[in-house]
C-alpha cells in the first residue's frame, strides 16, 4: 500500500474532471485519478453541441435558455442553478474557444450555432439556434481541448487508477462528516493507493451500463456514486434517467439530435412524420423524453418499422450530401460501418437508447457535496454527470451536459482549490485501505459459482424490460425483486483471473457491484414516485403531480445491526425563483 | 422520400445469422510466462458483430483472463487499437464479415510499444511524444473579449487533423517507429499539424523546430501505413508531408 498526499484530488478525467483540474492545478497541488486514460473518457462521444445564448446567428438570451432548461426538466430543476448554467454558458464557450477549441464558424468568423431539442426562442415560440458545435464531434473536441490544456498546465495524472472508496471522518462533537481522501486500485500492478487530500472532486461520469441498449461506454458503471453512497451519503433523483430518442437500432450507439437540428425527420413504417402529432410546434425537436415516448407509442400501436416493428427511421435522405458530410460526418459513418446503410439514400433504423443520469451526488451550486438536504460535507465536491446540482431536473436538454461539465467543473475546481488552500489535512484512519483490501481480496479469492457476465446480462435485461421509457408499479416491483436477487447472488461471484497485473476480470466484478447497488437505488426511487415527470413516466400515474412530487428524491443507504442494508428515501424541496410550473407542451 | 419498406438489412436479419469463428489471439502474461503464445478460441458470431464483441464473448463466457482495453465501443475513445490479421484497426470498428471469417482471425497487440499483458501495451512513450510537440494553442497577448475570429477557410485548413483520437494505430503501424522508438511517430506529427495550421496559433515556428529534430518528420519514409491504419480516415501521410513542406518554405 502506498500513501500519497495532495491538496486536491480529482476522480475522473472527462470534461468535468479536466475542466476542474485546469482551475485546481493553478491554485493547489492537484492529482487527477482516472480508471482510463483521460482522452478515453465518454465526454468524447458527445456529438451535437454545447448550448450558450451567444446570439451569433439570431436573437437569443440567457433568460430564454434558463426557461427552456427548467421547462425541459419538467420543473424539477433548481432554478437558481439553471440561471447560473445559462448565464455562465456564454463565458464557458468563449473560454473553450480561447483554449483552442475548433468550433464551426459563421461566414463572419464567429462561432456557428444550430438548433437542438427543447431550445426555443422567447419561451417556446419556435426553435432557436443555440448549440455551438464542431461538426458532430463537439464532445471529442472538448475532451481533446481540455486534455491539451491540462498538458499545457502540467496537470498530474494517475492513469488507470480506479477509485474504490471515499474516506470520511466524523467530527466527534458536531457529527459533521469531512472528506479525508480516497482509496484507489492501480490496474497495472494491483497495488492499493491511499490519496490523502484536503479536497476531493468526483467527476467520474454516469452509470448507464445497468441498461442493455445504451449509448454509454462499457466503463460507465457509477463508480463515484457508489463510493459515496456506501459511505452513507445520499444520491438525488436517481429515478430520472434519459433515453435518447435516436440510438442505432439494437446497438444503442448515439446518433446526435443535431441530425434533427440539421433537418432530419423521424418517420414510422407508413413514412409519416409522426412527431407532428405529439409536438405541433417543436416537432422532431421536442425534448428527448417526449420524443422517446412518442417513438415507443408508435411502436406499441403497430406503426414501428421492420419485421418485428421494433424501431422507427431517422430520415436524412432529403438533406444534401454536402451538408451531411460537413455537419454530420461521424454519425453517417456509424450508419455505414455498423448497419451497412448509406444515409444519403436510405433512412436509418433507430430506437431510444439509455443515455444520461439526471440524478447523482447532490451538490450546491459551488459543487459542494451535501450529506442531507442542506449540510455540506467539507472538502467533498462533485461535478458533471456524477453530480446532481440539479440543472437537469427530470429531463436534461440536449447540449446542456457539455455545458454542465464546463460550468460546474470549473466552479468545483475553483471552490475545491480555494478550500484546500485554507483547510488542513484530516488525519487518515488507522487502516485506510481496509474496506478496499477486503473487497479486492474477497473477489480474487472467491470460489463462488456465479459469473460476472451472467449477472450483468440479467441486470441489463431486467432494467431494459422494467424501468425504461414506460414504467408501472408492477414492472418496477419486478425490477426491485430481481435486483435484490442479483445482489444476493453477487455475494457468490468469482473471477477467473487471480493475477495482479491488469486484472480487468476483477475490475468488471467491482463495476458490477456498483451497478447493482445503483440499480437498486434507481428502482426504489422510481417505485415511490407515483407521478409522471420528464424521463420518469408511470403509466399508472400518467400526469405530473406538483402537490405531492415537485420535490427531489434523496436516497440513503441504511445498515441494520445484522449488517443488512436497505435504501431509505427522503425528499428535498425544489428551488423555485421566477418560473411557476406550467403544463409542458412542445 | 419514399415510404420505408422492409429493406435489405431487415430481410437478412430474419434468418439465423450465427457462424463459428476461430479467434487466434496472441496471449502474453509475464506473471505466468516470459513467452507469448497463440491461443485459439471458437466463438459463435453474427458476422455483422464487431471483433470487440468476439473478444467480449471470449472474456465473458470462456476465459476471464483475456485482457484488452476498451471503452466506448464505437470508434471514438481510441482504447482498442490492435493488430487484426496483420493490420492495425480498432476492434470496435472492425466487423467480422469484413475479415473473411472462414479463416482464423489473428489478433495481437499493436507493435513498437511494450506489451504488458495480452493486447495491452505501455502507452506512455506514445503520449510522451504527443506532449513533446506542444499540443495546445499558443497565443500572445491581445486577447479579444469575445471569441477569436476565424474564417471558414482557415477553419477547414486543419479540420482533418482535429479528428485524431490518439489510439496509436498509425504510430504503431510505422516501420520507422518499430525500429526506433525515439521517432515522434505519425500521431504526434498529426497533432502538431493541427496547431501549426490553425490560424489562431502563434507557436508554429517552435513546433516546426521540435519536428526538425533528428527524430522528427524527416524520419518519415512515406510508406502510407499510417494513413491506411487511421480509423478516423485522417490523411496522416499528407499531414506529415505538409509539415515537411512548411519546414522548407516556412509558410503555414
Amino acid at each position: 500500500m502506498k500513501i500519497h498526499k495532495y491538496d486536491t484530488v480529482i476522480v475522473g478525467a472527462g470534461g468535468a474532471g479536466m475542466r476542474a483540474a485546469i482551475e485546481a492545478t493553478k491554485r493547489s497541488r492537484t492529482a487527477v485519478l482516472t480508471k482510463l486514460y483521460p482522452t478515453r473518457s465518454h465526454t468524447g462521444a458527445a456529438q451535437g453541441g454545447m448550448a450558450a445564448a451567444l446570439a451569433n446567428v439570431e436573437e437569443d438570451n440567457w433568460e430564454w435558455h434558463t426557461f427552456d432548461t427548467i421547462k425541459g426538466g419538467d420543473y424539477l430543476v433548481d432554478q437558481d442553478a439553471a440561471e447560473i448554467l445559462a448565464k455562465e454558458a456564454i463565458d464557458s464557450v468563449l473560454d473553450l474557444e480561447k483554449m483552442g477549441l475548433p468550433f464551426n464558424r459563421t461566414p463572419d468568423g464567429t462561432i456557428d450555432q444550430r438548433r437542438f431539442g427543447g431550445h426555443s426562442r422567447n419561451h417556446g415560440e419556435a426553435p432557436v439556434r443555440r448549440a455551438c458545435y464542431a461538426a458532430d464531434r463537439t464532445g471529442h473536441m472538448i475532451l481533446q481541448t481540455l486534455y491539451q490544456n491540462c498538458v499545457k498546465e502540467g496537470v498530474e495524472f494517475f492513469n488507470e487508477f480506479y477509485v474504490l472508496d471515499q474516506l470520511l471522518a466524523e467530527d466527534p462533537e458536531t457529527g459533521v462528516k469531512k472528506s479525508v481522501g480516497v482509496v484507489a486500485y492501480e490496474l497495472a500492478t494491483g497495488e492499493i493507493h491511499v490519496f490523502q487530500a484536503k479536497a476531493v472532486i468526483y467527476a467520474s461520469g454516469g452509470t448507464g451500463k445497468f441498461f442493455k441498449v445504451t449509448s454509454n461506454a462499457h466503463t460507465l458503471t457509477g463508480d463515484g456514486q457508489a463510493a459515496v453512497f456506501r459511505r452513507g451519503l445520499p444520491l438525488e433523483d436517481m429515478e430520472f434517467f434519459q433515453f435518447h430518442p435516436t440510438g442505432i437500432w439494437r446497438m444503442g450507439i448515439l446518433l446526435t439530435e443535431g441530425a434533427r437540428g440539421e433537418g432530419g425527420i423521424l418517420r414510422n413504417k407508413d413514412g409519416e412524420r409522426f412527431m407532428e402529432k405529439y409536438a405541433p410546434v417543436m416537432k422532431d425537436l421536442a425534448s428527448r423524453d417526449v420524443v422517446s415516448r412518442s417513438i415507443y407509442t408508435e411502436i406499441r400501436e403497430g406503426r414501428g418499422c421492420g419485421p418485428e416493428g421494433d424501431h422507427v427511421y431517422l430520415d436524412l435522405t432529403h438533406l444534401p450530401p454536402e451538408q451531411l458530410d460537413a455537419k454530420l460526418p461521424d454519425i453517417t459513418e456509424f450508419a455505414r460501418t455498423y448497419l451497412g446503410i448509406e444515409p444519403y439514400t436510405d433512412p436509418i433504423p433507430i430506437q431510444p437508447t439509455a443515455h444520461y443520469a439526471m440524478g447523482g451526488i447532490p451538490t450546491n451550486v459551488e459543487g459542494e457535496v451535501l450529506s442531507d438536504n442542506t449540510t455540506v460535507v467539507p472538502g467533498l465536491y462533485a461535478a458533471g454527470e456524477v453530480a446532481c446540482v440539479s440543472v437537469h431536473g427530470a429531463n436534461r436538454l440536449g447540449t446542456n451536459s457539455l455545458l454542465d461539465i464546463n460550468v460546474f467543473g470549473r466552479r468545483a475546481g475553483i471552490a475545491a482549490a480555494e478550500y484546500s488552500a485554507k483547510a488542513d489535512f484530516v488525519e487518515l484512519p488507522e487502516n485506510p485501505a481496509e474496506r478496499v483490501l477486503a473487497q479486492i481480496e474477497g473477489l480474487r479469492e472467491s470460489t463462488g459459482s456465479e459469473r460476472v457476465a451472467d449477472l450483468r446480462r440479467e441486470l441489463q435485461e431486467c432494467m431494459d424490460a422494467n424501468v425504461m421509457v414506460f414504467r408501472t408499479e408492477q414492472t418496477i416491483k419486478t425490477a426491485v425483486d430481481t435486483i435484490a436477487e442479483l445482489r444476493a447472488r453477487y455475494k457468490n461471484v468469482s473471477v477467473q483471473d487471480k493475477g495482479k497485473r491488469f486484472n480487468t476480470d476483477l475490475l468488471e466484478a467491482v463495476e458490477l457491484g456498483n451497478l447493482l447497488d445503483l440499480a437498486e437505488v434507481m428502482a426504489i426511487s422510481a417505485l415511490a414516485r407515483k407521478e409522471s415527470r420528464g424521463g420518469h413516466y408511470r403509466e399508472d400515474y400518467p400526469t405530473r403531480d406538483d402537490v405531492n412530487f415537485m420535490r427531489h428524491t434523496m436516497a440513503y443507504r441504511e445498515v441494520d445491526a445484522d449488517g443488512n442494508d436497505s435504501v431509505r428515501l427522503d425528499y428535498k424541496p425544489v428551488v423555485v425563483t421566477r418560473y411557476q410550473p406550467m403544463e409542458r407542451k412542445y | 422520400m419514399s415510404t420505408p419498406v422492409l429493406d435489405k438489412v431487415e430481410a437478412e436479419s430474419a434468418a439465423s445469422p450465427y457462424i463459428t469463428v476461430t479467434m487466434r489471439i496472441r496471449r502474453f502474461n509475464p506473471e505466468i510466462s516470459a513467452e507469448s503464445v497463440w491461443q485459439d478460441f471458437l466463438v459463435e458470431m453474427d458476422p455483422k458483430e464487431r471483433v470487440l464483441d468476439a473478444l467480449h464473448k471470449i472474456k465473458w463466457e470462456q476465459d476471464g483472463t483475456l485482457t484488452f482495453r476498451r471503452s466506448c465501443a464505437h470508434g471514438i475513445c481510441g482504447s482498442d487499437a490492435m493488430r487484426i490479421n496483420g493490420k492495425n484497426r480498432l476492434a470496435c470498428k472492425t466487423l467480422i464479415k469484413d475479415l473473411n471469417p472462414e479463416k482464423p482471425i489473428l489478433v495481437e497487440a499493436i507493435k513498437g510499444l511494450t506489451v504488458l499483458k495480452d493486447l495491452v501495451v505501455d502507452m506512455e512513450p506514445f503520449f510522451q511524444a504527443y506532449r513533446d510537440v506542444m499540443p495546445f494553442l499558443v497565443t500572445k497577448g491581445n486577447e479579444p473579449t469575445r471569441e477569436r475570429l476565424q474564417s471558414d477557410v482557415d477553419r477547414a485548413r486543419f479540420d482533418d487533423t482535429t479528428k485524431c483520437i490518439l489510439c496509436a494505430a498509425c504510430t504503431s503501424s510505422c516501420p520507422v517507429f518499430w525500429n526506433d522508438g525515439q521517432y515522434f511517430g505519425p500521431a504526434a506529427i498529426v497533432n502538431a499539424h493541427r496547431f501549426i495550421f490553425d490560424s489562431r496559433d502563434e507557436a508554429g515556428e517552435q513546433r516546426l523546430e521540435i519536428l526538425n529534430d533528428r527524430d522528427g518528420v524527416w524520419r518519415c519514409r512515406t510508406t502510407f501505413n499510417c494513413t491506411d491504419a487511421c480509423p478516423r480516415g485522417i490523411e496522416v501521410t499528407k499531414a506529415i508531408q505538409e509539415v515537411k513542406r512548411a519546414l522548407i518554405t516556412r509558410r503555414f
